[in-house]
């Protein structure tokens, strides 16, 4: 290495990290981000949707030259029973123009190209390496050591943007008691190959419009969790996630799950022809607000997957990881203006995340990943019992609709009394209102 | 359908030589009464040996998403990010 001491070290070349380089490196300070990957995203994934709006703030239109997927148009949500399915949506054309609302994309490519912009402003990305520790001066993080010969690196500040398996974040002390698998879901994706055409024809889209669909209940065995189908340019990326916890209590292997997913009978039509190219898992950090990291201490930051910033409920954990890496940049810039990088100083960082919608949100919702758990009725019976009224709804057999109405009301209540049905609800506007 | 042999066999692998994870205690095994690590892992990575009674462990597949590290409730899988270059490279992510 050419130089020994840096300004800042980020280390993971993911969206929170890059956007920290790409930031810090167009500011004139000196910056090293190091990916233990091949390449930046080769280690990557998510389902895959980036949003405009905070990739924009970091780089402003982007779209014209990033490699995305489509622009989506179409969001859709299949609450599902074995063999049918209730659908919502919002389809808007104007989500396919300018300034866009989000995209699908394969994060292979996009992070990439990302890492690719923090290199043209100046950031230094340094692949295949692996960091094993942090170095530390007292109580003061002063570098890292990575996995190469002689390969310890100063730094003024470190960044850990390392990702959910956020192991550097856990030994440095800042997550006492690492996590658990109530905090954690264990997610399986698909991207499987098929035509343009076929896609278009398949979801209802123009060409290189795009459209997502979330699917809760069978989708996931009636554990707390979603799945999802997303359209690419020339594939279809299907995967399912749930809480790791509810995994290893009901013995089922990811893979079974999206398979059977797969082979849903209103889903399977989806995918027909199509060829599958690759099998990616990974772990969403879902743990929420009371699941955060102490953020700072003396020397270093943490931020996206690693500092536990994601809303799983929103489908959001991209334009938080990309946002804290603006706020961490910002943090970064104040510090060295004042040369100092202690943990005061860099406490600005929380005060910008508790001034954003990532804590306020993270906050709203800060019951609700325990509260799904401990009522997993509302993944099992609630998605049933939407299928059971809308079959019985749209059933037309010469039976009086009041009658109708008294059989769905029984139907319902035979499952679950008009007493708890209305707590369930008072519980759920508790921790989601 | 594709088996997840086959399904692993679609992705790339730069594998080591050394494994990334290790069973800390093999007796912790031998008295693990679910052995999670043998289903949760989205790549089935372990395998229970009722031979040798012990657990095998085919890493070359690790999906490196951490969820065995979690998910074994005896804290008994020590696990690590493999060597810089090394594991899964995803195409598409």
């Amino acid at each position: 290495m050419a130089v020994e001491k840096f300004d800042c070290i980020v280390v993971g070349a993911g969206v929170a990290g890059t956007a920290t380089a790409y930031l810090l490196a167009k500011a004139g300070i000196n910056t090293l981000l190091i990916e233990r990957g091949d390449y930046p995203g080769s280690k990557n994934v998510m389902g895959g949707v980036l949003y405009r709006h905070p990739t924009e703030e970091i780089i402003p239109g982007f779209w014209r030259e990033a490699p995305l997927e489509r622009p989506v148009v179409e969001q859709r949500l299949w609450i599902l029973d074995q063999d049918s399915a209730v659908t919502l949506g919002y389809k808007g054309k104007h989500f396919g123009r300018e300034p866009y609302n989000n995209f699908t994309v394969l994060r292979a490519k996009f992070d990439r190209w990302f890492a690719k912009q923090a290199v043209e402003a100046g950031a230094l990305l340094i692949t295949e390496t692996v960091v094993e520790d942090l170095l530390y001066e007292g109580n003061k993080v002063v570098g890292v050591r990575t996995g190469r010969a002689d390969g310890d690196v100063r730094a003024d500040v470190v960044v850990l943007a390392e990702g959910v398996n956020s192991m550097l974040t856990q030994k440095a002390g800042l997550q006492h008691d690492g996590l658990n698998t109530a905090q954690l879901a264990v997610a399986v994706k698909e991207v499987i190959a098929l035509p343009k055409e076929k896609i278009e024809d398949r979801f209802n889209l123009e060409p290189n419009e795009g459209a997502t669909i979330e699917l809760v209940g069978e989708s996931t065995q009636g554990m707390v969790g979603t799945g999802f189908i997303y359209t690419n340019k020339d594939s279809i990326s299907i995967g399912c996630g749930a809480l790791l916890s509810q995994v290893v209590r009901n013995r089922w292997n990811p893979n079974e799950l999206l398979e059977r997913l797969k082979n849903h009978p209103v889903v399977k039509p989806l995918l027909e022809g199509g060829e599958t190219k690759e099998y990616a898992g990974h772990l969403i950090p879902e743990g929420g607000y009371n699941a955060i990291p102490k953020l700072y201490r003396d020397g270093l930051l943490v931020v996206g997957d690693a500092a536990m910033l994601v809303n799983g409920i929103h489908r959001e954990g991209s334009n938080m990881a990309m946002m804290s890496g603006k706020y961490a940049a910002e943090t970064v810039i104040h510090a060295r203006e004042r040369g100092d990088f202690s943990s005061a100083t860099l406490s600005l960082y929380e005060k910008k995340l508790k001034d954003s919608f990532i804590l306020k949100d993270l906050q709203k919702y800060q019951n609700a990943s325990a509260f799904f758990e401990t009522n997993d009725h509302l993944f099992t019976l609630y998605p049933k019992l939407a299928n059971f009224v809308a079959r019985e709804f749209t059933t037309v057999d010469n039976v009086p609709k009041k009658e109708k109405q008294r059989k769905i009301m029984e139907g319902v209540t035979a499952k679950r009394s008009k007493f708890q049905l209305a707590k369930d609800f008072y519980r759920l506007w508790r921790v989601m209102g | 359908m594709k088996s997840l042999e086959d399904k692993l066999f679609l992705n790339r692998y730069q594998a080591d030589k050394h494994s990334h994870l290790k069973i800390k205690d093999r007796e912790v095994c031998k008295y693990c009464e679910t052995r999670p690590c043998t289903y949760i892992c989205p790549a089935k990575v372990y395998a229970w040996n009722d031979k040798d009674e012990i657990i095998e462990t085919a890493y070359e597949g690790c999906v490196e998403c951490g969820t065995c590290r979690y998910g074994c409730a005896h804290d008994n899988i020590d696990w690590r990010n493999p060597r810089g270059g090394f594991g899964i490279a995803y195409k598409y992510g």
